[in-house]
Parts: C-alpha cells; sequence; structure tokens
C-alpha cells in the first residue's frame, strides 16, 4: 500500500511535469489519461507480477534444479538492486551488449539449463515467457525511484548507441515508416494517444523509463522486448526476434537519452 | 617527399589505438545495417523485404534532412509516379471516405491479407469536427475544402487543389522528399476508388469536414 502510494507520487509528478511541456493543447486529454491512471495506482496490478517474480528468482527450476540468485546483471552476481537502471551495458562473459531479457535467457541457460533460443521462439504470455514477465516486474521495481544511468565507457556500449540510433530512424516498409515518425517529435499525438519524443528527456523519462509496464487493456505485463514487438507491428515493419541485436540496440539509444529520468517501473499503461 | 612518411604515422596512431577505438560514422552505418538485416524475420503479410529500402527512405532516415539536390531528386521522381484516375472522376462519395478515414487497419503482421486497408487518417489528422479523437502527427484537415474555396470541385478553378490533393495521397513525397506520409496509391495501400471516397471528405461541399 505504502510502495502503491509513492508510485502514485512519482507517477504523478512525472505526469504533472509531461503536461507542461505539453502545454494547453492536449490538456483535457492528458487530465483524463492522469485521472484515469491516479484511481488505478493505488492498485496497481504489476504488484502481483512483482511478488511472483521474487519467488521465481529464488525457487529452483529448470534441468539443473537451480536458482536465479547467482545471475549477473552488471553489479555482480545476484545483486539486483540498482541494475535496471544500467541496463542494457556490456558483458565480459558473453562479450555482448544485454538488456535485462537477453540477460535473464544468459542465465536461465547457464545457471538453470533452461534452452535460450528456445524460450525466445516462445509466443509473448506463453510458457516461460510468462515467467520472464514477472521477472522484470521484479527486477525493475527492486530500481523504483532510481535514475537511468547506463554505462557507456565500453566501445560496445558506444557502438550500440549509434546503431541504436540509426535503427531508430531506419525508415521502410509499406508505409515508410521510422520509429522517429511518431517518436521524433515532443507534443504529438496518435489518435488520444500522448506519444513520447524518444530522441531526449523527458520523452524519454516517461517512454523508455516508464517500461515493463502493467497494461490495464491487455490485462498484461509487458516488458520492454514486448513494447518494441508491438511498435514494430505497427510500423508495418517484419517480426523483431526476441532479445535481437536490434531491440538491444534500440535499448541503449532510448536508455542512455533518458539519462537521469527516474525509473516508475513498472508502471500503468492504459 | 613528405606525404608517405605522413600516411606511415597515421597508420601507426590508428594500429596502436587497436580495437578500442570507435568505428567510423560509415563502419557504423554498415554495422546498424547487418544488425537491422539479422534481427527480423518473416511473420504473416509482413516480409523481411520490407526492409529493403527505396532513395527516399534512405535519404529520409537519419536525424539530419537530405541535401536540397537529392530532395528535389526525390521529389521529381516521386511526382513521376502518381497516376491521375483514369475516368478523370476525383471525387467518390465522402459517407465512404469518412468509414476508411476512421479505418486505422492495414498492412501489420496481424493482418490477413494486404488488400484490405483502412485511410489511417485520424490517426495523425484532425478531420470533421465530431470526431474529436484524432492524432497530431499531421496538420488539421477541419474544413480542408472550404479553407482553400472548394464550392464546386469539378470547376476549372478547383482543379489545382484538387489536382494537388490527389497527388498528396498518392504520394506524399512528390510534394515534400520526407513527409511523414504513407504513400497511399504508390505503395498499393488504397485503391482509386477508395482515393476517391476520401478526396469528397475532403472536398465535397456537402462533406461534413466542410460545413
Amino acid at each position: 500500500m505504502k510502495r502503491s502510494m509513492q508510485a502514485l507520487a512519482v507517477m504523478t509528478t512525472a505526469l504533472a511535469a509531461a503536461g507542461l511541456a505539453l502545454a494547453q493543447q492536449t490538456k483535457s486529454a492528458a487530465d483524463g489519461i492522469a485521472e484515469y491512471r491516479a484511481m488505478l495506482a493505488d492498485g496497481n496490478p504489476a504488484e502481483l507480477f512483482e511478488a511472483k517474480g521474487e519467488d521465481l528468482w529464488k525457487q529452483k527450476r529448470g534441468p539443473k534444479n537451480a536458482s536465479l540468485q547467482a545471475c549477473d546483471l552488471g553489479r555482480g552476481a545476484g545483486v539486483v538492486k540498482g541494475a535496471f537502471v544500467e541496463l542494457p551495458r556490456y558483458f565480459a562473459d558473453t562479450q555482448r551488449v544485454q538488456d535485462l531479457e537477453s540477460r535473464l535467457l544468459t542465465c536461465m541457460e547457464t545457471l538453470q539449463g533452461f534452452n535460450a533460443a528456445e524460450i525466445a521462439k516462445t509466443p509473448f504470455g506463453r510458457g516461460e515467457q510468462k515467467n520472464m514477465e514477472s521477472l522484470v516486474a521484479w527486477i525493475s521495481a527492486e530500481s523504483r525511484g532510481m535514475k537511468m544511468n547506463l554505462p557507456q565507457s565500453h566501445v560496445k556500449e558506444k557502438t550500440m548507441y549509434e546503431v541504436g540510433k540509426r535503427a531508430f530512424f531506419y525508415r521502410g516498409g509499406p508505409y515508410d515508416f521510422s520509429c522517429a515518425s511518431c517518436h521524433g517529435e515532443p507534443g504529438k499525438r496518435i489518435r488520444m494517444q500522448d506519444l513520447p519524443d524518444l530522441t531526449k528527456n523527458p520523452g524519454n523519462g516517461i517512454g523508455f523509463a516508464a517500461w515493463p509496464a502493467y497494461r490495464v487493456s491487455s490485462g498484461e505485463l509487458w516488458g520492454m522486448q514486448r513494447r518494441l514487438n508491438d511498435c514494430y507491428r505497427q510500423q508495418r515493419f517484419p517480426f523483431p526476434g526476441y532479445a535481437s541485436d536490434v531491440t538491444i540496440a534500440l535499448g541503449v539509444y532510448m536508455g542512455v537519452n533518458a539519462s537521469g529520468a527516474e525509473s516508475i517501473a513498472p508502471s500503468l499503461k492504459r | 617527399m613528405n606525404k608517405p612518411l605522413i600516411i606511415i604515422a597515421t597508420s601507426a596512431a590508428i594500429g596502436a589505438l587497436g580495437c578500442a577505438s570507435m568505428p567510423s560514422p560509415q563502419e557504423l552505418d554498415q554495422q546498424a545495417l547487418a544488425v537491422i538485416k539479422s534481427s527480423f524475420r518473416d511473420q504473416g503479410i509482413a516480409k523481411v523485404d520490407r526492409l529493403n529500402q527505396d532513395l527516399g527512405q534512405q535519404a529520409c532516415s537519419s536525424d539530419t534532412p537530405p541535401s536540397e539536390a537529392v530532395a528535389k531528386q526525390i521529389e521529381t521522381a516521386s511526382l513521376a509516379t502518381i497516376k491521375w484516375p483514369s475516368d478523370g472522376q476525383y471525387l467518390g462519395d465522402w459517407r465512404e471516405g469518412e468509414k476508411l478515414a476512421q479505418n486505422g487497419r492495414g498492412m501489420t503482421w496481424t493482418d490477413p491479407t494486404t488488400s484490405n486497408n483502412g485511410g489511417n487518417c485520424y490517426n495523425c489528422h484532425q478531420i470533421s469536427k465530431a470526431e474529436i479523437s484524432y492524432g497530431t502527427i499531421g496538420p488539421s484537415l477541419y474544413q480542408y475544402g472550404k479553407l482553400r474555396g472548394v464550392s464546386d470541385p469539378a470547376s476549372p478553378t478547383s482543379a489545382p487543389i484538387v489536382q494537388y490533393t490527389w497527388g498528396k495521397m498518392w504520394n506524399s513525397k512528390a510534394y515534400a522528399a520526407c513527409s511523414n506520409m504513407p504513400r497511399f496509391g504508390h505503395a498499393g495501400l488504397l485503391n482509386e476508388k477508395q482515393m476517391r471516397d476520401i478526396m469528397a471528405l475532403l472536398l465535397d461541399p456537402k462533406s461534413p469536414v466542410n460545413q
């Protein structure tokens, strides 16, 4: 309950800031949505996912009957607090830049003996993908209120930022859309839906820093991978692989652009 | 005489930095393309060939617009692709146009076919006064014909704006190289009849848009 109130306060502050930036134009729409969220935020159903995620982290599972407690999310084996706001980042053991979900795949394979490729191929909301939702809810919640602070010291991290920037502006498909078509300017919307400008803060503070999120319209908890997947669907692009490099590069681009923004994940979305 | 020495010195400097140095902008372009091409797969009607860019898509894929010369080249080539109505009729039924404008479906991997698309108009534009759920990526089209003095769309004085509107919908890049708007005719998103109906929504004096 106390945590919900804190989340509500954080969310209200973020919305107020967004409202200022968008000025009068979208006032009524934004106000309506803010009220709607405030009514729901008192009991964000994401909390149910968080509780399950913490259990899943500690539970012995998989062919190796092991927990994830030795998983290194970037701050050392087993350290969860503060890890989320520094992802995606470079990992020496895999020699790759990884986001939260691709890193969890690595841990589930190496520690628990699951087949990462099989999980990546599983549709969202089924099997181990369903467990992934709870894990990302809990892990992100452990960094709630902290500021986004992705490392950019390794050359691969800097490279992925540049690759992500290029992917963000890459136009294609039958509608000629890129990510930037909808998220390259402040104060725009599709129908009534406000669109964050993901090339800078504060747009990214209310965009990237607000996912994972519980979506009221579908009753599901979406991680960043699922969020990006549905963006690409609506962009009329082909299907991005789960944990593919383009999704991780976009995570680096948006995450670095969100530097200093407060993480409110898992948040509440329409 | 000095030149070869400078080249040797520069190569040595690059060698010393080794793999800790950042790739060049051109190498990053190549890497980005490789990452994009390897990250997607076919799903339903959305095939990976959608990642292949034409000149305009390629030139409009960064945070800096193309040079004036390239923009002009794209606009000229796009203008040449416009197919004008086969029977000279530009306007259809605004009621059908409103339905298409409301319909945001089409061309995603969850759509069963490529031939049953909406106009997606309200996603980005205000159009009729009655529909308050509209997007703001494109300009408001409320009173589109009225504001442009179109009282009789068939009259010669209306011809320039009527033809421009058709052309803009057929291939938006003919008038702005990096327009955010899809090329509804050129990309085969809407057929001629559907184009006429949306034209009527915008230009028919009886359409609610022009009240």
